[in-house]
């Protein structure tokens, strides 16, 4: 049975320090508590607020979110690590996460993955050095009719061939 | 009972300016919500039960039942959940109607919002909708500056508020519990039921949970009356319907037709067959990857709706249908379906988080040619295992299409633990140039 047990994902990545969060970020946190009931919700929209702002959720914008819900930041932690859309580490630029579920698969995302890491010349979950580019691979994005597609930070970009997805990337500097 | 003539949730999906609440109301948009201020929410529930109408997120419970399970005197405020948190693999129906015509689907929340007597609707959508995001967002703004949302809405003396609340990536969230303890601010963890979300919902208040297609069917109830929609689809399986269309079809999308359609018009009719005509059908997951698949056979004569499906050992879920020509490795198919329950279990439930993962390494060991003559029984005995013995239901999504897969491609498995690997070395058909 060895072969089957153990853990599925590779170990646990743990934030990095990032700048203290500018006073605008934690204004905008202060109006996302006001909006809620209880202010333990504001916690994802917090988490965005400093992603947005940062790029990623490192341990200081962690540790002010704790402070400013009344949470310890092991709780904040715990929280960051269960979503898969927040950063616990710088990524580059744009970060491109390709959708490889059921309809994309039949839809050739694997061809679609392969063609972007001989382009990007980078493997699944890296950045390029150049800090352009990091690449994932995600679970169904809810654009199954469009497939093979990918999501490029907010934008969704669909019916992918090889051709279009290269000028997509040329529009991103 | 009939066929939909015309379409009623997509009636106006293909206006780009929709979302214009101006465009929107001229079209009819908005006009719903004073007819359901003007009935009790008593009768308002007893029309929606009358209307047969049923949860469109993948149970297929009635909606007027469910409503009614609301206290009549509750000592808390209640609150309306909008699942917007559209994950199951295979559907895209929800997207459409948000980015789309998002007033429709406010107009939909704000008419449940007013059967059970709500004074705040959270609207939680899945993270990677940014556009359906900022789309209800600025549908929010309007509708506020209409009067339509906020304090005394339009005379009636009713209060409500509408906050949009955006996930963070978790499939898990679309589990109702594990979406209240998401937008408390947690991890995705569902809840032991009971208590139920009707008694002890978000911030322990009374809480209704519902889909967004479900919704969206409000405004066509309280306009063209219970009767009418009762009589679209089949009994008991009533109203119109989306189904999404995906994989090795000629036309992938979003389909309205009457609940209980024949399978034959969604396959040839709307998706135009198959995408490779040299092909043939291998099999169909009818309703999102948690739904056991399906062969051709099986398909034959099939109508699409809840009870159909169910009486075929499997669902009609959220009704996203994934064709598969005979291109496919089924052993591979499945190795893809368990890869997503594998990432996606929130690990709270050991037969859940042990489970998936030990099922997606057996059928990836197996696919890849060091399988084990033992193996396709240790597999079912897993999946056995799983099912029923977890707090929410997921386990099951997860261990009843696995046995489904090795039940009817059982040679298939065989196969590659006999030849040590697969003898199918084709990819996948459609895949880009």
């Amino acid at each position: 049975m060895s072969a089957v047990s153990g853990p599925l994902k590779v170990g646990i990545r743990f934030a990095e320090s990032s700048r203290p969060l500018s006073e605008e970020a934690l204004r905008k946190i202060d109006e996302a508590i006001a909006r809620y009931p209880q202010k333990g919700s504001a916690l994802l929209p917090a988490l965005w607020i400093a992603q947005q702002e940062q790029g990623y959720c490192g341990t200081a914008a962690q540790e002010a979110i704790a402070e400013r819900l009344g949470v310890s930041p092991a709780f904040v932690a715990s929280v960051v690590s269960f979503y898969t859309m927040y950063h616990t580490q710088p990524v580059g630029r744009h970060v491109i996460d390709v959708c490889t579920t059921v309809s994309c698969w039949l839809r050739g995302s694997d061809a679609l993955v392969d063609h972007l890491e001989r382009k990007l010349g980078i493997r699944v979950g890296e950045t390029t050095p150049d800090g352009r580019f990091t690449m994932r691979t995600v679970e169904c994005l809810g654009s199954c009719g469009t497939a093979p597609m990918c999501q490029i930070g907010d934008d969704f970009h669909e019916d992918l061939t090889h051709e279009k997805i290269d000028a997509v990337l040329e529009g991103l500097k | 009972m009939a066929a939909l003539e015309g379409k009623v949730l997509t009636a106006h999906t293909g206006h780009d300016d929709q979302r214009d609440i101006e465009a929107a109301m001229k079209r009819g948009v908005w006009s719903r919500l004073p007819k359901a201020l003007a009935m009790s929410p008593e009768a308002l529930i007893d029309e929606v039960k009358k209307s047969g109408l049923r949860g469109r997120g993948g149970a297929g419970f009635p909606t007027g039942v469910k409503w009614s399970f609301m206290p009549k005197e509750p000592v808390k405020p209640s609150y309306l959940v909008v699942n917007a948190d559209e994950s199951e693999p295979g559907t895209f129906k929800d997207r459409l109607l948000m980015e789309r015509d998002p007033h429709l689907c406010l107009e939909g929340f704000l008419i449940s919002a007013w059967a059970i007597r709500a004074s705040i609707v959270f609207i939680y959508i899945r993270g990677e909708f940014v556009a359906g995001y900022r789309t209800l967002g600025r549908a929010i703004e309007a509708a506020r500056a209409k009067g339509f949302i906020g304090r005394n809405v339009l005379g009636s003396g009713w209060d409500i508020d509408v906050i949009l609340h955006r996930g963070a990536g978790a499939y898990i969230c679309g589990e109702e519990t594990a979406l209240m303890e998401s937008l408390e601010g947690k991890r995705g963890y569902p809840r032991l039921k009971p208590p139920f979300p009707a008694q002890h919902g978000v911030y322990g208040s009374p809480t209704t949970v519902n889909n967004v297609e479900t919704l969206a069917c409000l405004p066509s109830i309280v306009d063209r009356g219970a009767a009418w929609f009762a009589g679209i689809g089949r009994e008991k399986n009533t109203g119109p319907k989306l189904y999404c269309l995906s994989g090795h079809v000629l036309r992938p999308g979003v389909y309205e037709a009457e609940l209980g359609v024949p399978f034959e018009t969604l396959y040839r009719e709307y998706g135009g067959g198959l995408l490779d005509p040299k092909r043939t059908l291998k099999a169909v997951i009818p309703g999102g990857s948690s739904a056991a698949v399906l062969t051709p056979e099986e398909c034959a004569g099939l109508t699409m709706d809840f009870d159909s499906l169910a009486a075929k050992g499997t669902l009609l879920g959220s009704a996203g249908m994934m064709f598969m020509d005979d291109s496919i490795c089924m052993v591979r198919a499945l190795e893809r379906v368990l890869k997503f329950y594998a990432h996606e279990s929130c690990g709270q439930c050991t037969p859940c988080r042990i489970g998936s993962d030990w099922i997606y390494r057996i059928v990836k060991r197996v696919e890849a040619g060091g399988g084990t003559p033992e193996d396709t029984a240790t597999l079912v005995s897993v999946c056995d295992g799983m099912v029923g013995k977890t707090i929410c239901v997921f386990a099951d999504a997860a261990a009843i299409p696995a046995r489904s897969f090795v039940d009817k491609f059982r040679h298939e498995f065989d196969d590659h633990i006999r030849r040590k690997g697969c003898s199918m070395k084709s990819a996948p058909a459609g895949a880009p140039a």
